[in-house]
């Protein structure tokens, strides 16, 4: 029912939201600011037929970019089985969810639910008006109402703060980076240096040859730099998603609830693969590799997610 | 000459194009806090058209508890009859108390709670005080934003060119913040 509210923890989701917006901001131009400058130096370097192909490659990201966009929630949907659910097929989730659409001003999202024993829930939808929230029928049974509320809160905020429209950005982004790095790579290899010569400028040999380093250097990190970007940047809206619960819930104490019951759930979600991984609460692949190296993991670790939490 | 009459004439159209932005942000916000009141009374309401399908519902197998079933259904007429914005906010805590109560004793019939229509209506009660929580909640916040962005330069200055005023805050009084003692039997 109606829950005491202590005025403390007022300011701090409030903080932890505009300083997260701030910090995903700086990443974001960080971001564009490293493919404009990869561009540029490239461009320095070749010019020449090679043009034509980097046209092509930019196109299909753009246009595979808004395919995602328009379609992605279908495609998602479809990849993990999902099946849509109204309010007579499970009223306590539906109240749960129309609860916090009240409390956040939304409209209520299509509502999902994924045949599957393992914890896990998720959110899509460009738009709030294209919302999408799912969960598996192992996480919806485990929950109990406040912590059901929490976890549908983070996804909910998720959508409310125009994640997925961010995350298909960098994404291209991230493509655009790795193509064209890679597209200068092999014309190097293979025979650019007919346009790089016809680049040479009289008297200015020596220079010429330092920018060619520099951007082989360029092509060679650029990809890793922008990826790792990509990961740093999903790790803050994370952390941006678990404020927005608290701010749409005013009860940190359901979201944390949740996240310690799924984290100690060691069981793999088969339908979860690389490419959804990001759009999950909880990093459904939980091979080594991703809990080993944090900087390479799109879900910042659990335990610090519920400190935070209960610091609200 | 010209150039400065062009420069100032074209700064003069960008300061009412902002105005008239700021304007309409203000209307907007405006909007939204009146919808968010008007959204508290309709969970209200969505109280009070429930609570006679529980009772119905529970009459019969609780046929000790019929006093506290009547002081249910009238907290429940007393919070509709009730005038005016304090009366009635004490008429809805009235009113919770005595839900509360209902809940607790549900608890004691186990018959009570294998019947899918009580559960049900049980699920739906508690969902409506959560919206009515919720939505005084949503109030509140939009309440927040519109007195903030008419206090803060440089919206003020449009705020105070037109009748924009301070919009106020759902608050409980402050002898309603006793939660009233009501006895089990």
């Amino acid at each position: 029912m109606a829950r005491d509210d202590g005025q403390k923890s007022m300011g701090s989701f409030y903080a932890q939201i505009s300083a997260n917006k701030r910090k995903s901001g700086l990443l974001v131009f960080a971001f564009i600011m490293l493919v404009a400058g990869l561009g540029f130096l490239i461009g320095e370097v070749w010019m020449g037929e090679g043009l034509g192909f980097l046209g092509i490659f930019g196109v299909i990201a753009i246009v595979w970019s808004l395919v995602a966009y328009f379609a992605g929630d279908r495609m998602v949907l479809a990849v993990s089985g999902a099946k849509q659910i109204q309010k007579r097929d499970d009223p306590e989730l539906w109240n749960v969810i129309e609860e916090l659409c009240l409390a956040g001003g939304l409209p209520i999202p299509r509502i999902y639910t994924i045949d599957d024993t393992a914890p896990n829930a998720f959110a899509t939808g460009r738009d709030p008006e294209h919302g999408v929230v799912a969960i598996t029928t192992g996480l919806r049974s485990k929950l109990s109402r406040d912590e059901l509320q929490g976890v549908m809160a983070h996804e909910l905020s998720h959508i409310r703060f125009y994640d997925i429209r961010l995350q298909t950005l960098i994404g291209v982004l991230v493509g655009l980076t790795a193509l064209v790095s890679d597209v200068f790579l092999r014309g190097l290899f293979w025979g650019g240096r007919g346009g790089m010569r016809r680049n040479r400028r009289s008297g200015s040999g020596g220079g010429e040859g330092i920018l060619i380093i520099l951007a082989i250097l360029a092509a060679i990190l650029a990809p890793i730099f922008a990826r790792l970007l990509q990961l740093s940047i999903s790790r803050k809206r994370e952390f941006l998603a678990d404020a927005g619960a608290v701010q749409l819930t005013r009860y940190p104490s359901g979201l944390a609830g949740a996240l310690a019951k799924i984290s100690g759930d060691a069981e793999v979600l088969e339908v979860a693969n690389r490419a959804t991984q990001h759009l999950y609460i909880v990093n459904p692949i939980k091979s080594f590799e991703e809990r080993a190296k944090s900087l390479f993991s799109t879900h910042p670790p659990t335990e610090e997610r519920i400190a935070r939490l209960n610091a609200m | 000459m010209e150039i400065v009459l062009i420069v100032i004439g074209a700064i003069a159209v960008l300061i009412i194009l902002w105005v008239i932005g700021v304007y309409n942000s203000l209307v907007a916000l405006r909007n939204r806090v009146r919808n968010a009141w008007s959204q508290i009374d309709v969970q209200l309401k969505r109280r009070y058209d429930l609570i006679p399908n529980l009772v119905e519902a529970v009459k019969d197998y609780m046929e000790y508890e019929q006093e506290t079933l009547q002081r249910v259904i009238e907290a429940r007429n007393q919070a509709i009859d009730a005038d005016g914005v304090a009366a009635q906010g004490e008429a809805e805590n009235m009113l919770t108390g005595a839900l509360r109560q209902l809940f607790a004793l549900v608890e004691n019939y186990p018959d009570l709670k294998a019947n899918q229509n009580v559960m049900s209506l049980q699920e739906e009660l508690t969902s409506t005080e959560n919206k009515i929580s919720f939505s005084r909640q949503h109030y509140n916040d939009m309440v927040m934003t519109f007195n903030t962005r008419i206090e803060q330069f440089p919206a003020n200055v449009v705020a105070g060119m037109f009748t924009f005023g301070q919009e106020d805050f759902f608050e409980i009084g402050e002898t309603e913040r006793d939660v009233p003692k009501v006895d089990l039997r």
